[in-house]
């Protein structure tokens, strides 16, 4: 009990707030560093998801690169890409490896949810003459809304854990305060970090809870 | 290129370890105890975490299934415990197991049980209503319901659920290095610190070689347990 005492005491320190190694700018690298990553994910994944998913090719591909993707440790791809020339360009190594490791998640339920819609109702957007192009935009993409959906969330998730390990290989973010506490054996500062990250984690998942409680629901059956 | 002969007693050994190359044969045949030793480390931090997270699981998911009410608060705190990073997981059970072994074990079982528990709990919902009352009506108590008719048919689902969780426990052990028990983790983190680009590589794809050996493994006793399932689709 006592720790989490001290922890608190140590997240309620002005001081540990201001400055570069301050709770503060902690926080705001480490939503900068989701937030980027999940646009530069997404306009990577989604497009090539859903011509893939609307033409009904590279299925495989899709499914299984989510399962690749979580056989290699995040930990071991941020150290690979710090010790290659990438490693020189400050917050290069962990943009590409939180990019890596959120491009799967996106591109498997995006192309699940183009392939789970019902292909009868493409058949019928067809003979009633809609093009490729509005079959894809008025009929699959509003119909796999909610798995795409799903796909950004464990995305964005994703991301967040990402973004911790990488203070391990030296990047920025809110996993700072955590191996600061290490090196410093600092136990209350080590706690007071885990909460900080774990709070963030939840909120992010909060936050796409509420969105997907309030999107209008076109899910058929259970 | 050649190193030059300059007349010094002991010229420095110019091989792959010297230049620093990302591959490098030497590494493996100098260091094959430490790299050894990882590997051991890793498989036992690996098997006993999804070991125990197994143990835990079932009667959760039983317990889950049999109360209704139950199934919501388990689903939804396991949620909550797979949404917090691995690394801050580990910090917050820091105060609890210290620097150990014990402490990333604690971590990884909590991340098992999630992934467990839902495979499991899926299983045993998926079981259809009507082998249940055939087998009831063949006089089948509810111990041997379970046992004999429901655990096997939600088998399947469950695997899936372990092999899912054994592969992600061995990605996750290498955070593990943060408290030194990281198995091939504590490799990548000490070639990090000294830009040994040899231990790095090859700690990462022993890590990558485990998780599909592991993947494999349990596909073929998923298999072997199952024979139902491939007389079905054949």
């Amino acid at each position: 009990m006592t720790t989490l005492v001290d922890a608190w005491a140590w997240l309620g320190d002005p001081a540990h707030w201001a400055g570069d190694d301050g709770i503060r700018h902690r926080l705001l690298q480490h939503l900068a560093l989701t937030v980027v990553c999940l646009a530069l994910s997404c306009a990577i994944a989604l497009p090539v998801a859903l011509v893939l998913g609307h033409l009904g090719k590279g299925g495989a591909l899709a499914v299984n690169l989510s399962n690749a993707g979580r056989a290699v440790p995040t930990f071991a791809v941020l150290v690979l890409l710090l010790l290659t020339p990438l490693g020189r360009w400050g917050e290069g190594p962990t943009v590409v490896a939180l990019v890596l490791f959120a491009v799967p998640p996106l591109l498997t339920n995006a192309y699940v949810g183009m392939r789970e819609v019902d292909r009868g109702v493409v058949r019928a957007a067809r003979g009633m003459g809609m093009t490729g192009r509005q079959t894809l935009w008025r009929v699959e993409v509003p119909l796999s809304l909610p798995m795409i959906l799903n796909g950004v969330r464990i995305a964005a998730v994703q991301l967040v854990a990402t973004a911790t390990i990488a203070a391990l290989a030296g990047g920025g973010g809110l996993g700072r305060i955590i191996t600061a506490g290490f090196n410093l054996a600092s136990t209350p500062q080590v706690v007071a970090g885990a909460v900080l990250v774990a709070g963030f984690a939840l909120v992010v998942e909060g936050i796409f809870e509420a969105v997907e409680r309030l999107a209008p629901h076109r899910r058929r059956g259970p | 290129m050649p190193s030059r002969c300059n007349g010094r007693v002991t010229a420095p050994p110019d091989d792959c370890l010297a230049r620093n190359e990302w591959l490098c044969g030497a590494y493996l045949r100098t260091r094959r105890h430490i790299v050894l030793d990882a590997v051991l480390q890793h498989l036992q931090l690996t098997t006993a975490s999804v070991l125990i997270g197994l143990v835990l699981a079932v009667p959760l998911a039983l317990l889950a299934r049999r109360w209704g009410w139950a199934a919501g608060p388990v689903l939804a705190s396991t949620t909550v415990l797979y949404t917090i990073p691995s690394l801050a997981m580990f910090s917050l059970l820091l105060p609890l197991y210290g620097l150990s072994a014990t402490l990333v074990v604690a971590g990884l079982v909590l991340y098992s049980l999630t992934l467990l528990v839902r495979n499991i709990l899926a299983g045993l919902r998926a079981v259809p209503e009507e082998t249940r009352q055939a087998a009831r009506g063949m006089g089948y108590g509810p111990i041997r319901l379970l046992l004999t008719v429901e655990l096997p048919l939600a088998l399947p689902a469950a695997m899936a659920g372990l092999r899912i969780a054994t592969v992600s426990a061995i990605s996750l052990v290498t955070v593990g290095a943060i408290v030194g028990f990281g198995g091939l983790g504590n490799l990548i983190y000490a070639g990090m610190n000294t830009y040994f680009k040899a231990q790095v590589l090859t700690a990462s794809v022993l890590c990558v070689v485990i998780a599909v050996a592991a993947d494999l493994l349990l596909l073929g006793v998923q298999r072997l347990i199952t024979p139902w399932t491939r007389a079905a689709r054949g």
